[in-house]
């Protein structure tokens, strides 16, 4: 009688995230084909759903028409000078948090309460304050990518490692190095990923603040489409917010690629 | 330089760590600190680099440091410390660039520490590239590189494996036959003592307090394995800090 050989089972792996090209893809695209499929049988009614490809005749349509730059145009300058200006005063406030506890104690509590303020209610505000037209609009912007921000920048200063700055200190490095070569390149990591969601909560802010009020601008694009239930256009529309969430998403990920080539 | 303690005292809210601490530690020489753990060897050490104000007691500097002196006291520390963003080179130019150094005077420091530990072909490695006696032998190229009065280390090679911290050991004794500098070494490991220390300093256990002091003449470079008097020192030591380890543990026994 011989004793049975088999290979030992294998019981690891898994548990890893890899990069894996195209499948994203893959799922945009088998849903935008069933819809297809359904809107053309008739199995997804032509009032629950626009058909894609009327979607892109639309889109076509806006290009060509020469309206897409004249809503895309004024949106990203909002988006850009908007969260721009957020980004930087919540990074600047948050290193300073992070940096001084008298700053700390004082903001801190501040911030907590201004954070759940839905501050799309806070736009008629805005508009007493900065007017009816672009700065009340930057400002929403603003307001709403700064609290995100800053919470996540103090967080990441908390977080930087503090041997490295006793270090620092224990070489006779003078403070301003300390902050700048070791505090504030530690805390990058961080910051970076608070970036990702305050810029993608000034997307939707853009599109409240535009729906609010103004003559072009993706927001008041779609809401036109909305209220005369021109569910093309509104899809139109949107498809443009998500590509937007998109590129802002790719951008950090290209940045983060570059700047934190260092992490393991 | 010399350094001295001066009946040093210190406790963490009501946890007493040291007490009434008198040293000297007299320039040219290796200072090791041996003790249980948490006898307080590490704020010690972080006292006697001015990154801890002691309890009671003074800890003095005797005499100036030499002029070419960036950064009298100097640290090596257990886990690296290194800037994972920076390069071999980069994190040794970190504690040149507030020296108002010339850029050709820097790169020839650079050049110097790197070659003086054999790192020269790894300038341009960033921390992750390397292996943990390298990311050592990296910190104690930047501590070279300010030309230090004394070197604090606090267990340099305790996170390595045993052949790079022999490797390590023999590199500490060379750079020591060949220029011979001032330090204070802490460790839990008897060997590193007896190979490293002019004066190895024994603590009780918390709150820490010199149990004995024993000197060793043999110079450092003639201390080989298997050599009897060393042998012996180290049987000694082991008796010091197998009673205080035991009292310790009793201790524990007792909360
Ligand atoms: N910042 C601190 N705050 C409060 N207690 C501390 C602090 N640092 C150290 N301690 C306590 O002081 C005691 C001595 O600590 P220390 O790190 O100096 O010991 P050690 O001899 O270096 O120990 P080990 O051998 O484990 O490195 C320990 O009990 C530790 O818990
Ligand atoms: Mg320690």
């Amino acid at each position: 009688m011989s004793d049975p050989v088999r290979n030992v089972p294998f019981r690891g792996g898994g548990f890893v995230a890899t990069r894996k090209r195209g499948v994203g893809l893959l799922v945009f695209i088998v849903l935008l084909l069933f819809a297809e499929w359904g809107t053309r049988t008739g199995f997804i009614s032509a009032l629950t759903l626009p058909r894609p490809t009327d979607v892109l005749l639309t889109f076509q349509e806006l290009y060509q028409s020469g309206l897409l730059f004249k809503h895309l145009v004024p949106s990203l300058s909002r988006l850009l000078i908007g969260a721009t200006m957020g980004a930087t005063l919540g990074i600047t406030i948050g290193v300073l948090i992070g940096l001084f506890s008298l700053v700390r104690a004082g903001l801190v509590p501040l911030v907590a309460a201004i954070f759940p303020i839905p501050k799309i209610a806070l736009l008629p505000l805005f508009v007493i304050w900065f007017g009816i037209d672009e700065m009340s609009k930057y400002a929403l912007i603003a307001f709403g990518t700064f609290t995100p921000t800053v919470v996540a920048t103090y967080a990441a200063v908390d977080n930087v490692d503090r041997t490295l700055i006793r270090m620092g200190q224990s070489f006779g490095l003078n403070w301003r190095s300390i902050v700048t070569k070791i505090v504030l390149p530690g805390a990058m990591p961080g910051i970076l990923s608070g970036l990702r969601i305050s810029l993608t909560i000034a997307i939707i802010l853009l599109v409240a603040a535009e729906m609010l009020g103004a003559e072009y601008g993706i927001g008041a694009y779609i809401l036109q489409a909305g209220s005369l239930y021109d569910l093309e256009r509104l899809f139109a529309g949107v498809v443009i917010l998500s590509v937007m969430g998109v590129v802002v998403s790719a951008g950090i990920a290209a940045i983060e690629r570059r700047v934190l080539r260092w992490r393991v | 330089m010399d350094l001295k303690l001066d009946s040093v005292s210190h406790s963490y809210g009501k946890t007493e760590v040291l007490r009434d601490i008198s040293l000297d530690i007299a320039s040219g020489q290796i200072v090791c600190i041996v003790g249980p753990s948490g006898c307080g060897k590490s704020t010690l050490l972080r006292m006697l680099g001015g990154l801890e104000k002691p309890g009671a007691g003074r800890v003095l500097q005797v005499g100036a440091p030499p002029a070419d002196c960036l950064n009298p006291l100097t640290f090596i520390f257990q886990d690296f410390a290194l800037l994972p963003w920076r390069s071999v080179q980069g994190n040794v130019s970190l504690v040149l660039e507030d020296n108002n150094l010339s850029t050709a005077e820097k790169q020839d420091i650079i050049g110097d520490v790197l070659m003086r530990t054999k790192l020269s072909e790894f300038a341009d490695a960033l921390p992750k590239q390397l292996s943990g006696g390298m990311k050592q032998r990296v910190a104690i190229a930047r501590a070279l590189a300010v030309n230090p009065a004394v070197m604090l280390m606090d267990e340099p090679l305790s996170a390595l494996d045993s052949q790079t911290r022999e490797l390590l050991m023999d590199d500490l004794i060379s750079l020591w036959t060949r220029q011979p500098f001032t330090a204070v070494y802490v460790t839990h490991n008897l060997a590193e003592a007896v190979r490293l220390g002019h004066k190895i300093v024994v603590l009780s256990r918390r709150p820490g307090q010199i149990r004995e002091v024993v000197e060793i003449d043999t110079p450092l470079a003639e201390r080989s394995y298997g050599d009897v008097a060393l042998e012996q020192k180290q049987q000694h030591l082991w008796g010091l800090m197998r009673d205080e380890a035991a009292a310790a543990d009793a201790e524990l026994l007792h909360v």
